[in-house]
């Protein structure tokens, strides 16, 4: 296998990376070690488009997410990714929150943010009746959004294959070939990939891959967040992503709505040593309680679906890096492509191209880049007529397993054979929500095994939630 | 848009839609219709292929498939109709919308409807268990499809939490199946179903019941590895000096079940806090006067006999109502008295007539008093040896010319 760039990680980041280079007469190749693309941190976090108001002014994140958010209106609509511009609210509580305002909006500014206005009492009440009556007034900053992340890393992956990329998963990178001082490929679980440039953007294991070219300058130091996710029926809700005023510690627990309806609530910051400890706890669950009470004081977290936690790919020593190295040719590594990993992939993407090209890459744009892409048909979301006509085109469409999320049959069958496959159940879940639902895959769990198996070819004990070990059955009964 | 027209629509063909269905049509309605999501009639009874169904209603021990497929025959020789594979989406007050491979999205109008969607069971997120998120945790009623439906064993080393009904039967199913049930686990100090069950599944089988413990942890980042469990202390929480970890692939969950109303809020029938189903009265009419609702959708049972006496009222009242021979008067509200959680139905038409009051109490109690009075007024009076939460009592007494009506269990 041959590839002009080889991008590690099908994360958020990888795929963007990724589409990117696909608008240039290049051949790429994307791997991940993971069944799905987007199957660690892109999974996890809190969905959120940042607009860069509160980054460090004058860093590489402050530039890279500050670009980004303008971009997501057109990029949504070609790829057909949820999207909504809901805006953030910072609620001032105290009388000390209330005085660090000034000094926000200011920090906004010198990221270019300027857009971010003051809200009196009266007024965020009125928007936002839920947020605690003690408030004094606060911020708003309206381009502050909430994407579908899982979405939004299928869509730029299979706009990639549309434009030629290859995505190789179930693909662990264990070392890099290099001949002098330059990289020339990699070895993988799936063979030797002979590779002219090599962009390493493994998130959460991007130090390992530094390691096989002999860069240790940095360690991942994983920070967990904890989440809760409440039901779409839950009493208190919120219209806007509710922020707290950070404090020297941390950015704090927040509270918002999802691209589908449901309560986000968290997360938690908690510096672990292990990149797979992805447990939730009960004294993280309480802290997450014990802040957003602040915020919210009716917050309902009984009505609970699920709780999640994802780990946010922190550095030592700390910071967005994207590096090229004189004694590494033909590499660009990232790391520390924390929490506005998400926000600012589209831009790390352009970025690395262009380094790329510095370094050497031959790059002629191509005439006939596919900018568009369709997503699966969402049933529940067409008006009854329209429900009609498509399931007397496909019946599968009339055949709902998901009765939490009405996601039907017809849906399922296609993703498991869209552009990325999705092979899994929680890939099945993530791309349609079939599972995500206030019964947790109860109830359709078990035809969504089956469906998989029976369009797989394979026996329902080859089925996995996701990951190789993960079997959901165990063979058959007596 | 496929149209359906009929005199009563029942919506779930499991035993209560199977049971309003019949009625309906033996009193009178000429067009019943049920609509089933699933592939066949007969709901959750399908996959409870164990015996201990029809002991009140049929005085035998039938398995849930023989219990239903009776129904089943009744149904189809009184020409009741059915629309399977097909999901219901909303509820109106005289329509119903579903969709189907077949005809694609249906608009069935009906004169009344009856709602038997059943329920559904309280997940892990439900009740917060933290730990990884590894395959291998099941709701117990998850399991038992998948292994009495599609037989798939869902795995070899188990852990149950909750002594519900269905948590103690699938530690059979399973340990007869060959896996190794390592201990049922309970948060409270008393079992949560039904004690016929407690012996039958777990004592004759020597499978340990821990009661006042809870699973604290879950482990394993792909699969259960294991489960780590702790004592309770008499406010629920966990005593971690206690905790011990118990190696397992799989993790059951039988903690609870909560009636299935997605529909029913939709539709904005009044749902009652403590049931979560929709408020009936006598003739398990909701707050919309043209819908009926029936079975595990009103309030969780313990026994399908009961569903079926309850579903036959519901059946036998929407039929009425469809022929316009409901009559409509002032109802009073069940009030709770000392140790009663619930009373359904919730209200009560006075009426020349005996009504079954069907309650639950919060905490168990042994040799007790039920009473239900009118004001002063005592209506029945009833001793009994014990009650307990995981068991529904019933009280039958005549509504004529009631002013009000209380349910109380004292200490006798």
């Amino acid at each position: 296998m041959k590839a002009d760039v080889l991008v590690i990680g099908a994360g958020a980041v990888g795929t963007a990376i990724t589409r990117e280079l696909t608008k240039y007469r290049l051949n790429v190749i994307c791997v991940d070690k993971r069944e799905d693309v987007g199957g660690d941190c892109s999974k996890s976090n809190s969905a959120i488009i940042h607009t860069g108001y509160d980054a460090k002014p004058g860093s590489l994140e402050s530039e890279l997410v500050v670009a980004a958010n303008p971009q997501y209106d057109k990029l949504t609509a070609d790829l057909d990714i949820p999207f909504k511009r809901i805006g953030a609210i910072l609620p001032a509580i105290t009388d000390e929150q209330f005085a660090q305002l000034p000094e926000i909006k200011e920090k906004a500014l010198k990221n270019r943010v300027y857009d971010v206005q003051y809200l009196s009492k009266e007024q965020i009440l009125a928007i936002e009746p839920n947020i605690n009556p003690e408030v004094k007034g606060g911020l708003f900053i309206p381009r502050e959004s909430i994407i579908d992340p899982f979405i939004y890393v299928v869509a730029m992956a299979e706009n990639a294959v549309a434009n030629g990329a290859k995505f190789m998963l179930n693909t662990e990178v264990t070392g890099i070939r290099k001949d002098g001082d330059r990289v020339i490929g990699a070895e993988t679980t799936n063979g030797y990939i002979e590779a002219d440039y090599i962009v390493n953007a493994a998130g959460l294991f991007c130090d390992e891959i530094a390691n096989m070219v002999g860069k240790f300058d940095y360690t991942v130091v994983p920070r967990k967040g904890q989440f809760y996710i409440l039901d779409k029926n839950t009493g208190c809700k919120v219209n806007h992503i509710v922020l707290p005023i950070p404090t020297k510690i941390t950015k704090g627990k927040l509270m918002t709505p999802t691209i589908d309806g449901n309560m986000l609530v968290g997360p938690t910051a908690e510096d672990l040593p292990d990149k797979y400890d992805k447990s939730t706890t009960t004294e993280g669950l309480d802290s997450i309680r014990a802040d957003v009470q602040k915020l919210i004081p009716g917050v309902m977290l009984q009505d609970t679906i699920t709780q999640f936690s994802g780990l946010r790919p922190n550095r030592n020593p700390e910071g967005l890096n994207i590096d090229v190295y004189d004694d590494v040719k033909h590499y660009v590594n990232l790391s520390g492509v924390r929490s506005t990993g998400l926000t600012n992939s589209i831009s790390v993407g352009a970025y690395v191209a262009n380094l790329l090209r510095e370094i050497g890459l031959k790059m002629e744009f191509k005439d006939d880049f596919i900018e568009k892409r369709k997503g699966i048909v969402c049933i529940r979301e067409l008006s009854r007529e329209e429900q009609h006509k498509k399931i007397l085109e496909n019946p599968l469409y009339g055949n709902i397993v998901c009765r939490c999320e009405s996601v039907t049959e017809g849906e399922i069958v296609d993703a498991i054979h869209s552009p990325i496959p999705a092979t899994t159940v929680d890939a099945i879940k993530r791309r349609l929500r079939a599972g995500m639902g206030r019964c947790q895959g109860g109830f359709c769990g078990p035809k969504v095994i089956e469906i998989l198996a029976r369009e797989l070819k394979v026996d329902p004990k080859e089925i996995r939630k996701n990951n190789s070990k993960s079997y959901m059955v165990c063979g058959k009964v007596k | 848009m496929y149209k359906i027209d009929c005199d009563v629509c029942v919506v779930g063909g499991g035993p209560a839609g199977l049971a309003a269905a019949i009625s309906a049509k033996q009193n009178g309605a000429e067009n019943v219709l049920i609509v089933e999501r699933d592939e066949a009639l007969g709901g959750i009874l399908q996959q409870c292929i164990h015996p201990g169904f029809g002991l009140k209603l049929f005085n035998e021990e039938l398995t849930g498939p023989e219990y239903y497929g009776r129904f089943v025959i009744v149904a189809k020789e009184l020409g009741v109709k059915t629309l399977l594979n097909s999901m219901v989406l909303e509820v109106g007050e005289e329509s119903v919308i579903c969709i189907n491979s077949e005809h694609g999205v249906c608009e069935i109008s009906a004169k009344s409807i009856i709602l038997a969607m059943g329920c559904r069971e309280r997940t892990r997120a439900n009740i917060m268990i933290p730990g990884t998120r590894p395959a291998g945790v099941y709701t117990a009623g998850t399991a038992q499809r998948l292994i009495n439906r599609q037989n798939e064993m869902v795995g070899k080393k188990v852990v149950i939490l909750g002594s519900g009904d269905i948590g103690m039967i699938m530690a059979r199913r399973m340990t007869l199946e060959g896996a190794k049930v390592e201990a049922v686990v309970e948060i409270m100090d008393y079992l949560a179903g039904l004690t016929r069950n407690r012996v039958q599944c777990l004592d004759d089988f020597g499978i340990p019941l821990l009661l006042s413990h809870t699973v604290v942890n879950i482990k394993g980042n792909d699969r259960v590895e294991s489960v780590v469990i702790a004592e309770v202390d008499e406010n629920k929480k966990p005593i971690m000096s206690t905790a011990r970890e118990i190696e397992c692939d799989t993790l059951l969950l039988s903690v609870g079940l909560i009636p299935e109303n997605e529909l029913t809020g939709k539709a904005n029938i009044e749902i009652s806090p403590v049931t979560k189903g929709p408020k009936v009265n006598q003739y398990m009419q909701t707050s919309i006067k043209s819908i009926f609702a029936c079975g595990n959708v009103v309030h969780v049972n313990d026994l399908v006999d009961n569903v079926s006496a309850e579903s036959k009222k519901a059946g036998a009242a929407a039929a009425l109502y469809a022929q316009k021979k409901l009559k409509s008067k002032a109802a009073i509200t069940v009030e709770t008295g000392e140790n009663v959680r619930y009373v359904c139905p919730q209200t009560v038409i006075p009426a020349d007539e005996k009504v079954d009051l069907y309650f639950r109490v919060m905490k168990p109690q042994k040799n007790v008093i039920i009473t239900v009075t009118d004001g002063d007024n005592t209506l029945l009076t009833r001793k009994a040896i014990k009650v307990n939460p995981g068991e529904m009592e019933k009280a039958t007494v005549s509504v004529k010319d009631i002013s009000s009506l209380k349910v109380s269990v004292k200490e006798a």
